[in-house]
């Protein structure tokens, strides 16, 4: 007898049947469940949220006035006929992976994800499962990150090296995760000087902070001159902007996954490329999808075509979830 | 490979001139010697002999890496470049091997012509002690095509500032066919000239494109004005002992046009003449189609002669009586090159382009507008007073062409473009109505915003109907102005027409596909382009 899927693709995005709701749909629904706050996945006018209480309340901020309601990691919730839990996807505080669970069949939908401990999003955590249904934003066998600290150290060289010639440091990066874990990576190895924010960053880093992640002191641009001590983090779009030139004498940076590429690097035009990235290279994809034990894969939010045939290469029952998100696959310059 | 490493990367994160220079002055005083001088004729497009075909490489580095082809060829297009999706897919390094550029390309040399294993062997021990970026420039080594944003001109000024010799001497020096290993770098940049210079071109002078009009140029009588000839740039070359005939990218062209050959007896020994190669039937001047049968033919056929013989037309003299008449002025110039001209002896295949007399501006604007029915793609307009420049300088030289041909056409097929633009659709097949059928015709990369190749990327990713390795297929629904330079038939394209340069001139949002133009407009100019020309 054929039974339902526990998981099945609309046009308003992922449903359940036996629990009636979505997951990150991408149009209006009564009941949305969250993976976490980026702007492709918690979309606005959904009736029913329900997401960590970790991501919770940047979402707030992002979405305003919603109707709610949070869940911590590993924690139960009976919906219909489905039993449905969040556990940490590691690529931003609070963003998780959601398992839902239908007659003993378990699916796992990662949302965005990375493998590297960045010391402020809750570590990921393979979740065991029937059906994976993975994003793959670096689906491809070009993208090997190097570890944080690594990442971190080449950072603080570039900001030592503007400091003494005497420039201001600006680093583009993505306003929730890229800039906090950047921050607190820097803060580890000794900071060389203050970090300042554009005003961006800094009301998502008050957020988190007031939330009890670990970050170090920041003072916004707006308030307090930068000088050329400062590393200035602010989002991909201001650098090159008028924005940034009225700081003074600067050189730019921009981290992101996709400063691996020579092609992308050369089309942001000059400055400087540091290959960090919030989602799983080649080797973390692959590694992730063996540790949930799934024998059936869906690929979704990346290079999906050749993916889903790279695992169906490897054995795998492999599908494609085509969707709306447009996320950081598409262009360099759209935050996730 | 560390310090030439460094200089890549140095010239790889900025678009400053000024920085880039200060990059490759500081490299050419401080490298090895001899990685200077390869680095030198990288940069001038010169490469090591090939140690391994592409597809070779890339069947070494999936192996290696343990995937299959396939996903290796996916990945090639995102990244744009097979020079470095193979360093990014391959496991990291294993080892650290210090060797200098010299050194590597010496072990690429050695490797060359050896059997399939043992090449495979050394390439892999090579991979497998480089980093990254190493790892990338060493596999350039390989397939060639050095992109590194520094133009001749700006090799040629750090050369000069780093070694004190002035830039044309430099520039002169790097011309021809000289040979990395057996150059020192002493040789490029010593004072004195060596022997082997005599049949060395000089730099082309090239010429801006005047935009809009020539207004602003003053008075029409400090101008020439002659014809810009449709074919192939050529510099000939009469020196004692030396013969030859150079194009325009320094390709040794002489053995191309044996029927040029004469023009070294008849030339005053110790003369150069920039000049234009073009067809010429029985009927006179022939379109560029004639010449193009003659194009990259190393040796020519009895036949291929008298089907498509070539003159010269000359623009201008840089060497009369062995010395360099680079620095006066062009109308000293042209009388030079006249008297030699008027001395050759009758059918003698190098006529002297025609100047063109004008009263005032308006007048040379009519004659502009007849360039077609001349086989000419517009005027030349060159300050009477100015030097022969090396390479491009704004203000003295300019080309007034004529506004191209153009079509609205609908795009059927998009295509990632490389490099910078890898993440981008930008190279479009464009269709033609035919009836009820739209027929493919050209191919175009070029002319839109980034901003613009940003949002028809978006749209032909939300609009695939089929996947065909990088290229996809579209709905015919967006519609493109098409300019291009020339037309002619072709047996090769399905419309049987092909276009020289085809460029999009912008897109028409206002358009829809029902109103593009059809094949039959594009016959028509066919027609008219190879009416005989008017006398
Ligand atoms: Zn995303
Ligand atoms: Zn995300």
């Amino acid at each position: 007898m054929a039974r339902e899927p526990v998981l099945s693709f609309t046009e308003r995005g992922l449903y359940c049947p036996a629990g009636d709701f979505y997951i990150d749909p991408w149009r209006p629904v009564d009941r949305a469940l969250i993976t976490h706050g980026h702007s492709d996945h918690a979309r606005s006018g959904h009736r029913a949220y329900l997401a960590t209480h970790a991501a919770l309340p940047v979402m707030r901020h992002r979405l305003g006035q919603i109707s709610a309601e949070g869940l911590t990691f590993g924690e139960t919730r009976q919906i219909g006929g489905a039993l449905v839990s969040f556990h940490p996807a590691g690529h931003v505080p609070g963003s998780a992976q959601i398992r839902v669970e239908v007659g003993g069949e378990v699916w796992v939908v990662s949302g965005d994800y990375k493998l590297e401990e960045d010391g402020l999003s809750e570590p990921f955590t393979p979740v065991r499962c029937d059906t994976f249904i993975t994003e793959c934003t670096f689906g491809l066998p070009a993208f090997h990150w190097q570890p944080q600290a690594v990442v971190a150290r080449q950072i603080a060289d570039w900001w030592a090296a503007n400091r003494a010639a005497g420039r201001i440091s600006v680093l583009g990066a993505y306003g929730l995760g890229k800039a906090q874990r950047l921050m607190a990576a820097l803060a580890a190895q000794g900071l060389p000087g203050p970090i300042a924010t554009h005003g961006a960053i800094e009301v998502t880093t008050e957020i988190l902070r007031n939330q009890g992640y670990a970050l170090p002191p920041t003072q916004p641009v707006s308030l307090q001159k930068p000088d050329a001590s400062c590393l200035v983090i602010a989002p991909p779009s201001a650098l090159g902007s008028a924005w940034a030139r009225k700081l003074g004498p600067v050189s730019e940076a921009f981290a992101s996954g996709w400063m691996a590429l020579r092609g992308v690097r050369r089309r942001r035009g000059p400055g400087t490329g540091f290959i960090v990235s919030d989602h799983a290279d080649w080797p973390g994809l692959n590694r992730a999808i063996a540790e949930t034990g799934a024998s059936r894969i869906f690929a979704t939010h990346g290079y999906t075509t050749a993916f889903q045939k790279w695992l169906a290469h490897q054995g795998y029952d492999a599908g494609i979830v085509s969707t709306e998100w447009q996320g950081e696959t598409q262009d360099p310059e759209t935050p996730t | 490979m560390k310090a030439f490493a460094a200089l890549f990367e140095a010239l790889d994160a900025t678009t400053k001139t000024s920085a880039k220079t200060a990059a490759l002055s500081a490299y050419f005083t401080a490298a090895p010697a001899q990685d200077r001088v390869w680095t030198i004729a990288l940069l001038s497009g010169k490469r090591p002999k090939r140690a391994a075909t592409s597809t070779e490489l890339r069947n070494w580095a999936a192996e290696e890496a343990g995937l299959p082809l396939w996903l290796v060829e996916e990945t090639y297009p995102i990244v744009g470049d097979l020079a470095e999706t193979i360093a990014l897919i391959l496991p990291p390094p294993r080892l650290q091997t210090d060797r200098s550029l010299t050194e590597w390309i010496t072990l690429l040399a050695d490797l060359t012509g050896k059997d399939k294993d043992t090449r495979r062997a050394g390439i892999l021990a090579a991979w497998d002690g480089l980093r990254p970026t190493e790892r990338f420039l060493f596999n350039k080594l390989i397939t060639g095509g050095f992109r590194m944003g520094v133009s001749r001109g700006l090799m040629t000024r750090a050369l000069a500032a780093a070694s004190g010799i002035e830039d044309s001497v430099i520039a002169h020096r790097l011309m021809g066919n000289w040979t990395p290993a057996e150059t020192s770098y002493e040789q490029l940049i010593s004072p004195e000239d060596d022997a082997a210079s005599s049949s060395r071109p000089y730099p082309f002078a090239l010429a801006s494109a005047l935009e809009g009009g020539p207004d602003a140029l003053g008075p029409v009588e400090d101008w020439a004005a002659e014809w810009k000839w449709d074919g192939i740039r050529a510099q000939v070359i009469a020196r004692p002992g030396a013969f030859a005939l150079w194009s325009r990218g320094e390709e040794l062209i002489t053995d191309s046009f044996p029927e040029l050959g004469i023009l070294s007896r008849s030339l005053p020994k110790g003369t150069v003449i920039d000049a234009e190669i073009v067809a010429w039937g029985d009927a006179g001047l022939q379109p560029f189609a004639s010449l193009q049968k003659r194009i990259g033919r190393k040796t020519v056929s009895k036949k291929l002669l008298a089907e498509a013989p070539v003159r010269l037309i000359a623009y201008d003299l840089l060497e009369d009586g062995g010395r360099d008449l680079r620095q006066s002025p062009y109308a000293t110039r042209r009388a030079g090159l006249d008297r030699i001209v008027s001395s050759l002896p009758p059918g003698a295949p190098l006529i002297a382009s025609p100047l063109l007399e004008a009263r005032d501006w308006a007048a040379l604007a009519k004659k502009r507008a007849e360039a077609r029915d001349h086989l000419a793609e517009g005027l030349m307009l060159k300050r009477r007073t100015a030097p022969y420049h090396l390479g491009r300088k704004r203000g003295d030289w300019w080309k007034w062409k004529l506004d191209p041909y153009s079509v609205d056409a609908v795009m059927i097929y998009a295509q990632s473009g490389h490099g910078r633009r890898a993440t981008l659709f930008t190279d479009f097949t464009f269709a033609l109505r035919d009836g009820n059928d739209l027929v493919p015709f050209a191919k175009a990369y070029s002319g839109l915003t980034d901003a613009e190749f940003r949002e028809i990327t978006a749209w032909v990713k939300a609009n695939t109907l089929e996947k065909f390795g990088p290229v996809r297929r579209v709905p015919p629904e967006l519609v493109f102005e098409l300019a291009f330079e020339g037309i002619q038939e072709s047996a090769r394209h399905k419309s049987g027409i092909a276009l020289r340069f085809p460029r999009m001139l912008r897109w028409r949002r206002d358009k829809p596909a029902s109103e593009i133009d059809s094949l039959d407009s594009l016959r028509a100019l066919l027609k008219a382009a190879h009416s005989p020309p008017r006398p």
